[in-house]
């Protein structure tokens, strides 16, 4: 039975519903009301024209930069957790408790500075005359052209997931069940089959959630993509900002925005879905 | 005699005290000091209200800029647009925003007479876009020439004096584009022949586009002004399309080996204009500025801007710039009587860049991003 509304919940719960209201559904609704606005001679006029989504959705390269960042995303969370995996299984199971401590701690530290200088000093690494290129000169390899790839793109976008990915993780392996572990070996399952059957199955909500936060900061993001992937191939976040130079059409730029929040809305409530299948209450 | 209140070096308490109180009070004189200058607010490209360019016009004022800057003609329009009337004293603008400023009726008409645009190169005094109807809007500050930004370990000057070298096979994945389509798809119509690179009609407009499709394979990347200035420094593009000394001026100064040539199809123009934002409460005081910065001296001065080198367009700023700076000068073209840049507008080699003419500027840009994804 549904406990009724008190006041104290209320009261506690009020500033958090302030706070969506404030700086989720209105922008959200401007943003709406916004893609239906028209600009002429670089001026916004509110209006109700369908005219900028008819024009977006009718652009083949609105659906070329959809897939593309549909894929970027996609490929940076199956990457960013199968990397991830083996470092948040090493913390949760092989570390002491000081260590895990230490792990979690270094794990933060990233977080510390701009994602920004953390990707310029990529280029550091990546350019033709770069750091690897020069390591690898010495031993008659290369140079390997790194930056300005969608390598590059993928590196930054690992860059900034990684840590996080690791965390939620970290925070779904070390609540296992550990005598479900016990029990897998006592029943003489080898130490793989035990993470293929027991310890992923068993973590899944977690490893889903965190593959899920990858996809939501890989797919908007603008950084990666320009400044490791020197612009191309075009991601919707770089759309946008070409859309913005056309004469002030933020109304068109607004239909992308909508396109995005929409598609990680339903990867998000796909993603949850699976997450908690099976799930008793 | 032994001052028995006084310290070693001589000092008393009261001197100790004194002194004590009026570093003290220091801070709070110049913070009186600072807060009796006027605000000055000024929209603008970034590098025209910091210290080396405003920092003597502020001293001698008792005036404090506040800058806000832009990136690009479009967000300074967003910009001007969303904030109410006398918010910007001072805007400066790119040559073909002038024209939407003016129609927007976003700034206030300019006595000729308060400047010495007399002392102007003729080419400056009858600027398009400053004048509407034989009034004056804005006054053009200092422009600049886009043609084959090169590096120079990798290319000759002379190799760079076609646009043709960007699809030299062993340029493949190092040619950059500086990404906005006006400067770039300006160039390819200039290589495609078209006198007036911005006035072209459907078949000429067809064939920009198949020349600068034919270059995407070619393209390492698209990049924005910080990117532009890394991938140029850090050898990683060795060419770049769509900008101009304003980039490779500033990375030579630092000792980049890299410069712009201006191809034998001919260069493009970008130009920056002053005017005195619609209702501007200090009209007076911004007109001060745009008479200080259009002088002699403000001229030289902006022509050496840290942020960005400029071609300036008094005559008399040239002076100036050859007695203080002569290297700077030759430099930039901007030497009195020897070949200089001048020759080359007057030769007919550059041309404004400009929006489209016979097509929309929307056109242009959709193309530019349908490039971008092939």
């Amino acid at each position: 039975m549904r406990r009724p509304i008190s006041l104290y919940g209320l009261t506690f719960s009020l500033p958090l519903l302030i706070w969506q209201v404030l700086f989720f559904v209105f922008p959200l609704v401007f943003l709406v009301a916004l893609s239906f606005w028209t600009v002429k001679n670089f001026v916004m006029r509110p209006d109700f024209d369908t005219v900028n989504w008819t024009t977006m959705y009718g652009r083949t390269v609105f659906w070329q930069a959809y897939g593309t960042t549909l894929a970027l995303a996609a490929a940076a969370s199956v990457l960013t957790s199968v990397l991830a995996f083996p470092a948040a299984y090493a913390v949760a199971f092989k570390l002491s408790d000081t260590s895990r401590r230490w792990a979690v701690f270094l794990m933060v530290i990233p977080f510390f500075t701009s994602y920004l200088v953390r990707v310029y000093s990529w280029q550091t690494f990546l350019s033709d005359n770069g750091i690897i290129n020069v390591i690898l000169s010495w031993i008659g390899l290369g140079p390997f052209v790194m930056l300005n790839t969608v390598g590059a793109t993928m590196i930054g976008y690992l860059t900034l997931s990684f840590p996080l990915v690791v965390l939620l993780q970290l925070f779904s392996l070390v609540f296992i069940d550990r005598t479900l572990i016990e029990a897998a070996h006592n029943m003489r399952c080898g130490r793989l089959r035990t993470v293929f059957e027991v310890v992923i199955p068993s973590a899944r909500t977690g490893l889903v959630i965190a593959a899920l936060f990858c996809f939501i900061l890989s797919f908007g993001d603008f950084v990666s993509p320009v400044y490791l992937g020197g612009g191309e191939p075009t991601t919707l976040s770089i759309l946008i900002t070409d859309t913005t130079k056309s004469g002030q059409q933020w109304p068109r730029a607004a239909v992308i925005a909508l396109t995005m929040i929409g598609t990680l809305m339903v990867v998000a409530f796909v993603a949850v879905k699976f997450a908690y299948k099976g799930k008793s209450k | 005699m032994t001052n028995t209140n006084g310290t070693a070096s001589g000092l008393t308490r009261r001197s100790l005290l004194a002194s004590g109180a009026a570093m003290l009070a220091t801070p709070m004189l110049s913070r009186r000091a600072f807060a009796q200058a006027t605000e000055l607010t000024m929209l603008a490209w970034y590098g025209h209200a910091e210290p080396d360019i405003v920092a003597e016009f502020e001293a001698e004022n008792n005036v404090k800029f506040v800058p806000k800057y832009y990136t690009g003609g479009d967000n300074m329009l967003g910009l001007i647009s969303q904030s109410p009337p006398g918010t910007f004293d001072v805007i400066l603008s790119d040559a073909e925003y002038v024209t939407a400023l003016n129609e927007a009726g976003y700034v206030e008409e300019l006595d000729p007479n308060d400047y010495a645009i007399a002392d102007y190169f003729p080419e400056f005094q009858n600027f398009p876009g400053n004048w509407k109807d034989g009034k004056l809007f804005s006054l053009i500050t200092r422009f600049g020439f886009l043609g084959v930004a090169y590096n120079t370990d990798a290319l000759t000057e002379a190799q760079a004096s076609s646009y043709n070298v960007f699809w030299d096979p062993k340029l493949t994945g190092k040619v950059g584009h500086f990404d906005w389509h006006l400067p770039n798809l300006g160039q390819i119509s200039l290589l495609n022949g078209n006198a007036t690179p911005y006035d072209i009609d459907e078949a000429a407009w067809q064939a920009v586009k198949e020349k600068t499709m034919s270059l995407r394979p070619q393209v390492g990347g698209f990049f924005d002004y910080g990117g532009t200035f890394s991938s140029l420094n850090d050898g990683q593009m060795l060419a770049f399309c769509g900008i101009g000394d304003w980039i490779t001026g500033v990375l030579q100064k630092n000792g980049a080996k890299v410069s712009t040539a201006i191809p034998e199809e001919g260069g493009l123009q970008w130009s920056e204009c002053f005017s005195i934002g619609k209702g501007s409460a200090k009209a007076d005081l911004a007109k001060k500025w745009i008479q200080y910065i259009t002088s002699a001296k403000g001229q030289a001065k902006s022509a050496q801007m840290a942020a960005y080198p400029a071609l300036i367009p008094n005559q008399k700023g040239w002076e100036v710039l050859n007695a203080s700076n002569p290297d700077e000068a030759k430099r930039q073209g901007m030497l009195i009587g020897e070949p200089n840049v001048m020759d080359l507008i007057r030769s007919g080699r550059i041309h404004y860049r400009q929006w489209p003419i016979q097509q929309d500027l929307e056109t242009w840009n959709d193309f530019w991003s349908e490039y971008k994804g092939a």
